[in-house]
């Protein structure tokens, strides 16, 4: 008998007596005032992120002095060039020497201040935990309300990799002092640029 | 209505003028109260550590004491606990389960069953820290527990707050355990004795002077904590309190 | 409720002044607030900088039964480290309170998570194999493990068939269970664990203490001892940032040279073959990303069926622990990389025959957030190791004897039974009710020591008989003085040690009553 056997035999011997169904989960009312780019911005600061707000010339005004001590920037967005192209990396090892990393959302949520993405935003998954900053571009439109709303997004289940971030890397393993840059990220800053269009 | 008083064995033997106190304030109250003769403990020590056989003669006993009652009020929350949830020693008669659904503690029974609304008599101008036992307030629910997120509520100060004169002052930990634990306290007592005094601790500087509860082992593991900290608060049940005691 | 209804000592709730630190050195945020996220403390706490050795958890002897209580009294001896625990914890626990009042349904989260547990694991045969058929859809090669054994024989034979000789793993408390690194260690593989708190206690040669906070039982001086020795940093330097620093900066090379990655697992969702591992690091997604293996270790009671599911999980779980709405990262790991592999392992190591316990089945709703340990106590005051335990606390008690019940036999009765961990338990996990549940089964088993059983025979035939009990509490007022020793069941006097002894009064309210109200009663 195979293990897989073995445990789902094991299984249906003991299952518990008694009827359990599935719940349906109610529509909870968000959490949120009426302002959901505000309450992404607050949400997001509480839990390590910064905010940027596009400049009008430069939409990278607020950014340009972080850009401006890297040596090493990845873009994986058209509004910024940067010197690293992620496309032609091979091995996620490359983009160990990373200073800023700059990626688009796929959504925020303003109950947490969080932002999604997938390996199609990424490009190169590694990036966004092996280079030291990371710069999301994030259009005010795309901030869904609650953490409810966003699973009931496509993304999770087409994804081979979704993953939601709520600020950088973080530690307080040793005695509750707040570090950030544990061994992802030491900053995240969320950029609030619509998307271009088209 | 017909109501036996439950004297739990500790109160029976340390805190004598709980039993005498609880029993007055059922009297002035209006109640008739019996106390069963025979009667000896809930059975919860054995319990409490597994030892349900060794409880079932215990257990029969106090239902053949209580059987017949309109109902029984104990002045403690942990020994309700047990008769109500616990009480499993024993074949589950329409007896047993006519006896453990009709005992209750004396807050619960006073604030719910009496709805007493004015303790005229009772006068207390004391600092008062109000100690909630565990059995209490998570067994059979005095209060809203602070882990919970709903709307706050509390039955013993409620009635406190009918006496005239106690100043409630607020702890740091609220209801968190005290460590007496039934057994608990004599099989980890290096524990069981910390808690109790940072429990003593939080009383202390929360400038308390008395420290009440609804029920006396706490309360005695308590002051034995308080004692040998050298630290002079003093320890008193809360049917004392509603009773009118004079402090 | 609102937290504003807590009253100020509430809110602040420190009972160990000694511990309060005044110099802040907690990252602030973009407009200069004191941060509070992930694990972090609500408060500056630290203990004093006073050498003080840092107490070793419980003696593990073979398959003798743990003395909890002997090794929870060498860490009460390490008052400081006590103190520094115990406000830690109870901090958590705030920053629990405080969240979960944020949340108006909080509730009602906790029921429906609760249902889709039970649902799912009262079909478990059903979802396992939705999941597995998913996952193998995805291009991922599914492992199923009966225990920790056969998990550790599958892993090394992925890595060996790859010729990996590394892998760097995130935290998994499955892979403590399974003896994991131990193992590895003896067939030539070297793991490295990346999560800052399970670095330092594979350094230390310590288990983790806690579930989501494996060093909170040691103080800042402690860590600098550790990687002084073992990282070679400055050992009189004990500054928080420097030592984190320091771990990421020796880290990073393991992580870039690594043949493989593995995570633990936090929900395996049926519908999709996902992987879900929820950390503040990075350290999964560091994991998962860079080597180009990857392994997730799934205990079997992690499916939940729908992704929507995660929107009730996700909101629970972190809040539960932590007191932050999320942790930093939420990763969901579906399908392999271009041109890597990916595998996922199933394991059972008990749980399948836990799930035919009918008083203790649900258990297997637990997420490991570790509620129940900031809460408890016993646990603040005893520290994670004194259960010589993988699983410590009152989620502990209750899961420990499923493993082995004669070792772990002592453990439900570290308890008083105050329930807090059931009312903080974010699946509604009775937990303190099972432990009630553990002690009757562990006696009837004869689990417990003799004297132990022999006091409570005692008592039960004293208190069965009104005559014996009136003779041995004495039915005259001078015979009370015998009085204490009675009503504590103890024929050891561990009360005494610790505490005054209650003083015997003048008389019983028997012999009370007997006299004052049963005059005219002839009896």
């Amino acid at each position: 008998m195979t293990a897989r056997e073995a445990i789902l035999g094991d299984i249906r011997a003991n299952r518990p007596a008694g009827e359990f169904p599935l719940p349906q989960v109610p529509l909870f009312p968000p959490l949120i005032g009426d302002d959901p780019v505000a309450e992404f911005g607050d949400r997001l600061k509480r839990m390590g992120g910064r905010v940027a707000e596009p400049g009008t010339d430069d939409a990278f005004a607020d950014l340009r002095e972080r850009l401006g001590s890297a040596k090493v920037i990845a873009s994986a967005v058209p509004e910024l060039t940067g010197n690293r192209d992620l496309r032609a990396v091979r091995d996620p090892q490359e983009v160990e020497d990373v200073d800023v990393a700059v990626v688009r959302a796929v959504f925020g949520i303003a109950e947490t201040g969080s932002v999604l993405f997938t390996e199609g935003e990424l490009i190169v998954n590694a990036v966004a935990y092996l280079a030291q900053h990371l710069i999301v571009l994030l259009d005010p439109a795309d901030i869904l309300p609650n953490v409810q709303a966003a699973y009931l997004r496509p993304e999770f289940g087409r994804s081979a990799y979704a993953v939601l971030h709520t600020g950088p890397s973080a530690t307080a393993d040793i005695e509750g002092v707040l570090i950030h840059g544990a061994q992802g990220v030491r900053s995240l800053t969320v950029l609030l640029l619509p998307r271009r269009a088209g | 209505m017909r109501i036996g008083l439950f004297v739990p064995c500790y109160v029976d033997a340390f805190e004598p003028e709980v039993g005498i106190a609880t029993l007055e304030l059922l009297e002035r109250l209006g109640c008739t109260v019996e106390y069963p003769y025979d009667q000896t403990c809930c059975g919860q020590p054995m319990t409490n550590t597994g030892c349900h056989a060794e409880a079932a003669a215990t257990e029969a006993l106090f239902v053949k004491n209580f059987s017949g009652f309109d109902y029984v009020v104990a002045p403690s929350g942990s020994c309700v606990h047990q008769v109500r949830e616990h009480l499993t020693a024993i074949p589950q008669t329409e007896e047993v389960k006519k006896v453990r659904a009709s005992t209750y503690e004396l807050v619960e029974f006073l604030h719910d069953v009496l709805k007493v609304e004015a303790l005229p008599w009772a006068r207390f101008p004391h600092k008062v820290a109000y100690h909630t036992n565990c059995n209490a307030l998570r067994g059979i629910h005095h209060a809203r527990p602070s882990e919970l997120v709903k709307p706050f509520y509390s039955k013993p100060l409620d009635l406190l707050r009918m006496v005239e004169g106690v100043e409630l002052v607020d702890l740091a930990r609220p209801d968190e355990c005290c460590g007496f634990g039934g057994t608990f306290s004599v099989f980890e007592p290096a524990v069981s004795a910390k808690m109790g005094y940072d429990k003593v601790a939080d009383q202390n500087r929360a400038g308390a002077e008395y420290v009440v509860s609804a029920d006396s082992s706490c309360l005695m593991h308590q002051k034995g904590c308080a004692e040998r900290l050298g630290v002079p608060l003093k320890y008193i049940h809360i049917a004392q309190v509603l009773n009118g005691v004079a402090a | 409720m609102s937290v504003e209804d807590l009253n100020p000592r509430e809110r602040e709730g420190v009972i160990h002044p000694e511990v309060r630190a005044r110099d802040d050195e907690s990252a602030r945020s973009q407009d200069g607030g004191r941060l509070q996220h992930a694990e972090a403390a609500s408060k500056p706490i630290r203990a004093p900088q006073i050498r003080e050795a840092q107490p070793r958890g419980a003696k593990i002897r073979g398959d003798r039964p743990i003395d909890q209580a002997e090794a929870a009294e060498r860490f009460l001896a390490a008052p400081l480290h006590q103190a520094a625990h115990d406000e830690r914890l109870w901090d958590l626990r705030k920053k629990r309170d405080v969240s979960a009042h944020g949340i108006p349904e909080w509730e009602e989260l906790r029921e429906l998570a609760s249902q889709i547990k039970t649902h799912t694991l009262s079909h478990l045969d059903r979802y396992l194999e939705q999941f597995e058929a998913a996952a193998t859809a995805n291009g991922v090669q599914v492992h199923w493990a009966r225990d920790g054994a056969d998990h550790n024989r599958i892993v090394l034979e992925i890595l060996r068939n790859r010729g990996a000789k590394t892998l760097v793993k995130s935290k998994s408390m499955l892979t403590e269970e399974c003896g994991f690194r131990h193992h590895m260690a003896a067939n030539g593989i070297e793991i490295i664990e990346t999560d800052l708190g399970e670095r330092i206690q594979q350094l230390d040669n310590e288990e983790p203490s806690h579930i989501v906070a494996p060093a909170v039982h040691k103080t800042r001086m402690d860590v600098a001892e550790v990687f002084a020795k073992t990282l070679g940093t400055d050992p009189d330097n004990d500054d928080a940032h420097y030592l984190a620093e320091s771990q990421r900066e020796t880290t990073r090379p393991y992580i870039l040279k690594a043949d493989a990655g593995m995570t633990g697992c936090n929900f395996a969702i049926a519908e999709t073959g996902t992987v879900v591992t929820c950390t503040n690091e990075g350290n999964a997604d560091l994991s998962g990303n860079v080597p180009p293996l990857q392994i997730h270790s799934i205990g079997i009671e992690k499916i939940i069926p729908k992704v929507e599911h995660l929107g009730v999980f996700i909101r629970l779980l972190s809040r539960s622990a932590l007191g932050s709405p999320i942790t930093q990262y939420t990763s969901h790991f579906r399908a392999p990389r271009a041109g890597t592999e990916m595998h996922m392992v199933l394991v059972d190591n008990g749980r399948s025959a836990r799930l035919g316990m009918e008083e203790f089945w649900t258990s297997l709703k637990c997420i490991r957030c570790g509620a129940c340990m900031n809460t408890c106590p016993v646990y603040r005051r005893s520290g994670g190791l004194s259960y010589g335990a993988t699983y410590s606390g009152p989620i502990g008690l209750i899961i420990d004897p499923t493993f082995n019940k004669r070792k772990y036999s002592t453990l439900p009765f570290s308890s008083t039974m105050n329930g807090s961990c059931t009312n903080v338990c974010p699946v509604k996990i009775n937990i303190h009710e099972q432990i009630f549940a553990w002690r009757k089964v562990l006696v009837e088993e004869h689990h417990i020591p003799a004297l132990k059983q022999g006091m409570m025979k005692a008592a039960g035939a004293v208190l069965s008989r009104p005559a014996a009990y009136r003779a041995a509490i004495g039915a005259a007022d001078s015979a009370l003085k015998v009085l204490p020793r009675f009503a504590v069941y103890n024929p050891l006097n561990t009360w005494g040690k610790k505490r005054e002894m209650p003083e015997a009064p003048r008389q019983t309210f028997h012999a009370w009553y007997k006299q004052n109200r049963m005059k005219d009663a002839g009896r």
